[in-house]
């Protein structure tokens, strides 16, 4: 059994296998329609989330399949002192996969302990995000042509960031990668991302201001302040508008630049910039789709995987 | 000093000094109704100084947390007068409920009920992180 926690627990190839897969199912979705029939999703959300939770449910009702689940902690056991593990080992009598969002960091870890069915990390705190890594890697190749031999730009929240952490460690997997690290001081990327880089031979530079480097990035990704990752609001209120995307600073950016955005978007992305075509975070939306098919097939089914 | 005073037991040999009083309490030894030694700032060609400690019953150490608090101690195990068995080790790759997690973000922070893992990622610094959140000892 397989389970999906981190970005890096599939390999460069799996990973290809599940873009390819994804790719295939956009090109022939009839050939797909049945194919999670019988089977059931439960998408456990102790957080709230649209984009992530709602593709993990229209992924599953595509393939054949069907869903259950919670939207809040409020709404579940939690709410009267559960564990997770007791909602795990609970839920998983129902279903035969499992989408968690948890507020706490390695609650998935905790989870994997005790189920009976593959566990998807739909993301734990600021830690992991896998599945919207997967997501942006499907619509960098699908806006690049390929996943190798890019100008990455990381811009605003890079230190509470999970989408941000998840996406380097994937990327950096790639040959010929540099990354330019766009933030304030006080939101850099920690210390452990930075070596990770290193690790794995990337270039990297860091610059406060995206103006000072637009021109040299092939994909642009923009992340929101969250304001649930800060314990003080006058922080969250002070550095939340630091890193506006607008026309103008767009005009000396590539013309094949691809703008990338994990959403929901607050303020950092003018919507001026949405008629751009170098915005590609609505397609990026339809991608979370895609890549969730592909990846409930390769955890559900062996074939996938090669393993049958 | 001779470690042949021991019948059936064990000797830790080669601790850093000043560190067989930690020893002693991470492997609970004073829970032990046997006699137990400890020797401190014994005279050592290799270390200058080092301590020992010595138990006069056979009993299951958790070499893992041997290995975390002081990789170069050598467990000596004893029976019948002689040293049957020499253990050299070496950092253990996975530790459970040795250390805690202490990032109020983590998962642990709020099940309590979780057992506590660290995993060994730079061998080199023997730094431990968290298998939950990755976070690392401090």
């Amino acid at each position: 059994m397989r389970h999906l926690l981190n970005i890096t627990d599939l390999t460069v190839d799996e990973v290809d296998g599940i873009l390819k897969l994804a790719d295939e199912i956009t090109a022939h979705p009839d050939d797909y329609r049945e194919a999670m029939r019988y089977k059931k999703l439960a998408t456990l959300f102790f957080e709230p989330s649209t984009r992530t939770r709602l593709s993990f449910e229209a992924a599953m009702l595509e393939l054949g399949g069907s869903v259950l689940g919670f939207s809040s902690a409020d709404a579940s056991s939690t709410a009267k002192g559960e564990t997770v593990t007791d909602t795990v080992r609970t839920v998983g009598c129902y279903a035969d996969i499992i989408a968690m969002r948890h507020p706490k960091e390695g609650a998935p870890m905790a989870a994997v302990q005790v189920t009976t069915v593959p566990i998807i990390n739909a993301g734990d705190g600021g830690h992991n995000h896998p599945t919207q890594t997967l997501t942006d890697l499907l619509t960098i190749r699908r806006e690049k042509g390929r996943l190798s031999n890019m100008t990455i730009g990381l811009c605003g929240d890079l230190k509470f960031g999970r989408t941000v952490h998840s996406l380097i460690a994937a990327m950096a997997q790639y040959e010929g990668i540099s990354f330019v690290l766009i933030s304030p001081q006080e939101l850099r990327v920690p210390q452990y991302i930075e070596r990770l880089m290193r690790e794995k031979g990337c270039r990297f530079s860091e610059a406060e201001r995206m103006e000072d480097v637009i021109d040299q990035l092939d994909i642009l990704y923009m992340t929101r302040v969250q304001r649930e990752r800060f314990f003080n609001e006058a922080d969250y209120i002070r550095l939340r508008d630091s890193y506006i995307l607008t026309p103008e600073k767009l005009i000396p950016a590539r013309k094949d630049l691809s703008i990338l955005h994990p959403l929901p978007r607050v303020t950092e992305i003018s919507h001026k910039v949405d008629a751009d075509p170098r915005a590609s975070y609505f397609r990026q939306v339809l991608c979370g789709k895609q890549v969730r098919k592909a990846l409930i097939m390769f955890l559900l089914d062996p074939k996938q995987r090669g393993e049958a | 000093m001779n470690i042949d005073s021991i019948q059936n037991g064990i000797v830790l040999d080669h601790i850093t000094a000043g560190s067989a009083m930690r020893i002693y309490r991470y492997l609970h030894l004073d829970d032990l109704d046997c006699s137990v030694a400890i020797i401190k700032n014994v005279k050592s060609g290799k270390q200058g100084k080092k301590d020992i400690i010595k138990i006069d019953e056979a009993m299951d150490v958790d070499l893992d947390i041997l290995g975390y608090i002081d990789p170069g101690i050598t467990v000596n195990m004893i029976r019948d007068g002689a040293i049957v068995e020499k253990r050299r080790l070496a950092p253990p790759k996975r530790l459970k409920n040795v250390l805690v997690c202490k990032n109020p973000r983590c998962i642990t922070s709020v099940e309590p009920e979780l057992d506590q893992i660290f995993e060994l990622v730079d061998e080199k610094r023997r730094t431990y992180c968290c298998a939950y959140c990755e976070g690392r000892e401090k």
